[in-house]
């Protein structure tokens, strides 16, 4: 399977056995619960996800069982929670099909990643006059490091235009690509709009002029088979709490070779080979970049939701999802005065949109006495809003565990939205 | 649905689509705009201050309709006030839309008194007193963008 273009995938996913809503909505504890006495609908899961039982039991069998500092005791329980900690980096290296294990650095999330690559490579390859290229759909993470770099080193940071639909234009894409840019760093999905990027594509183009590229997959791990290699992306991120896992975890692949030139992040215990007051040593990857204790009951906690979804299948998940935007889409497009905010041809399960003459604001604080929880305001993508002319959107996004009742609750609450500020 | 009603009062859903005082003041000596970075709601309040008294107010921008709503009544109320009595009118709307209110202060209030029900909707709170801090700001003068951060 070479390009992961649209036809490879939907057929991928058409033949993705169809997995039993009902029957993993169990396996979530938080969705048994009432808002304001009705059943909680909820659908803000490109803000974070909930978490299967499995990862809530990972988290309290470590607490309960295997507490301990890893990589330095002698003891019985350090040696087990650095089994249970590598084996969670041996999960993610399958997850995201990476070559090696030492390719995969825990990290606080892809916040935290990015900004790893901004210090560690942006520093040591951006000089004067250079140019980073993102694009305008943009989350604020793969935004403002790049500026921050920008300015320290009196680099430019440039922005590939987006159609009035949220695709990316890949001429002009195409075209900012020059001999002074030094890094090009996309988002696979947009958190927004919901866009998948056709980043395969995009890599090449990047490739062909030697340009590394890193990936934000904050917004794709939860709902698309990720292949670094088949990517042949030079770097890439997520956070455990969206795909399902706790808060406070995340992961940077990374090619090794890349990895292995830069410098560390952050200097303190266990990225260190040796030390003198004069001299350090740095450990060997993937430790380089993981100084400090780190967060090991998260990323045990990963490694459960890794298995979690891994066991549903991605391709299930996938088609799962697409089934419910298809349906949501069909069912908001037929609201008089509701605009939906990106509509991409490929699209993740994002629905972002607005409705006339009532601000989202409005719209989140009755959609949640109707124990609809969504995500209203700006997302962390302001210039994308000014893009589109909104000052904020109201968006629902989907995950594995929602119906399409829930979608009907989505549209009866936009209703009485609509009856509250009836004109 | 109470609580909604509550929120929502008519005067508020009213005001915040037919929001008075709106625009620009030509004359205006004291201004200064406010932010709410949570919601992207912007707002600039313009005031005409004769000697120690708001001689006329306006403001313009974006918002929720709490928020466009507090700032028309506001303005309303504000018209002919002291700076003190500005002031004390300020704490009693905080008072009140923080849940905080003393008896006393609630009677004072008139019109303002419809935002009674946002304190029960605490993350509201801020789009009800973006225009006050906004207009604090212009009233103290220093001309900086407010945040309700």
């Amino acid at each position: 399977m070479k390009a992961i273009g649209k036809e490879v995938k939907s057929k991928m996913t058409d033949h993705a056995p169809q997995l039993d809503v009902h029957k993993i909505r169990q396996d979530f504890p938080m969705l048994k619960q009432l808002a304001y006495g009705k059943p909680l609908a909820y659908l803000d899961n490109a803000a974070t996800s909930q978490k299967p039982q499995a990862v809530i039991d990972a988290l309290m069998r470590y607490y309960t069982n295997d507490n301990s500092n890893i990589h330095r005791g002698v003891h019985l329980l350090s040696e087990r929670a650095t089994q249970h900690y590598e084996e969670a980096r041996e999960k993610v290296r399958q997850f995201v099909n990476a070559k090696e294990k030492r390719e995969i650095i825990f990290v606080r999330g892809t916040t935290e990643a990015l900004n790893l690559i901004a210090h560690s490579y942006g520093r040591a390859n951006v000089n004067a006059g250079d140019e980073v290229l993102i694009t305008a759909l943009e989350h604020h993470s793969n935004i403002v490091p790049w500026q921050m770099l920008c300015s320290e080193r009196s680099a430019r940071l440039r922005v590939a235009p987006i159609n009035d639909e949220g695709e990316v234009l890949l001429d002009d894409f195409a075209q900012l690509i020059n001999e002074r840019t030094k890094l090009v760093s996309i988002a696979h999905v947009s958190n927004a709009l919901g866009t998948i990027n056709p980043v395969r594509e995009m890599v090449e183009m990047a490739h062909r002029q030697n340009i590394p590229v890193m990936i934000d997959g904050a917004q794709a791990a939860p709902h698309t088979r990720i292949d670094v290699q088949e990517l042949d992306c030079d770097f890439y991120a997520f956070s455990g709490h969206k795909v399902y896992g706790p808060t406070g975890i995340g992961v940077l692949y990374g090619k090794s070779e890349l990895l292995e030139a830069i410098s560390p992040y952050q200097g303190g215990g266990d990225m260190i080979a040796s030390v003198t007051f004069d001299k350090t040593t740095y450990n060997t990857l993937p430790y380089k970049f993981e100084a400090g204790t780190p967060n090991i009951a998260g990323t045990i906690g990963l490694g459960a939701a890794i298995d979690y979804v891994s066991e549903i299948g991605l391709d299930s998940i996938a088609r799962h999802e697409h089934d419910l935007l298809s349906y949501g889409t069909e069912a908001l497009s037929q609201i008089p005065g509701l605009r939906l905010i990106g509509t991409a041809k490929k699209k993740a399960g994002v629905l972002s949109f607005v409705l006339e003459g009532i601000h989202p604001h409005d719209v989140g604080t009755v959609l949640d006495r109707e124990g609809i929880a969504i995500r209203t305001g700006h997302h962390c993508a302001m210039p994308l809003m000014e893009r589109f002319g909104v000052p904020a959107t109201a968006r629902a996004s989907l995950a594995v565990y929602n119906t399409r009742e829930e979608i009907d609750t989505l549209v009866a609450g936009i209703q009485k939205v609509k009856e509250v500020f009836a004109l | 649905m109470t609580d909604l009603q509550d929120l929502y009062q008519e005067l508020i859903l009213y005001h915040g689509r037919r929001p008075r005082n709106f625009g620009k003041l030509a004359d205006a000596n004291k201004t200064a705009e406010g932010y709410n970075p949570l919601c992207g709601d912007k707002i600039r309040v313009y005031v005409k201050v004769g000697g120690d008294v708001v001689e006329d107010i306006k403001f313009e921008g974006a918002g929720c309709a709490i928020s466009t709503a507090s700032a028309s009544i506001m303005t309303d109320a504000l018209k002919g006030k002291t700076r003190a009595e500005s002031e004390q009118l300020f704490k009693a709307f905080h008072d009140l839309v923080t849940g905080h209110q003393q008896e006393a202060e609630t009677q004072d209030l008139g019109k303002l008194a419809v935002f009674s029900g946002v304190s029960e909707f605490p993350t509201r709170v801020k789009c009800a007193t973006l225009s006050w801090h906004t207009l604090r700001a212009a009233l103290s003068g220093d001309g900086e963008v407010v945040s309700t951060e």
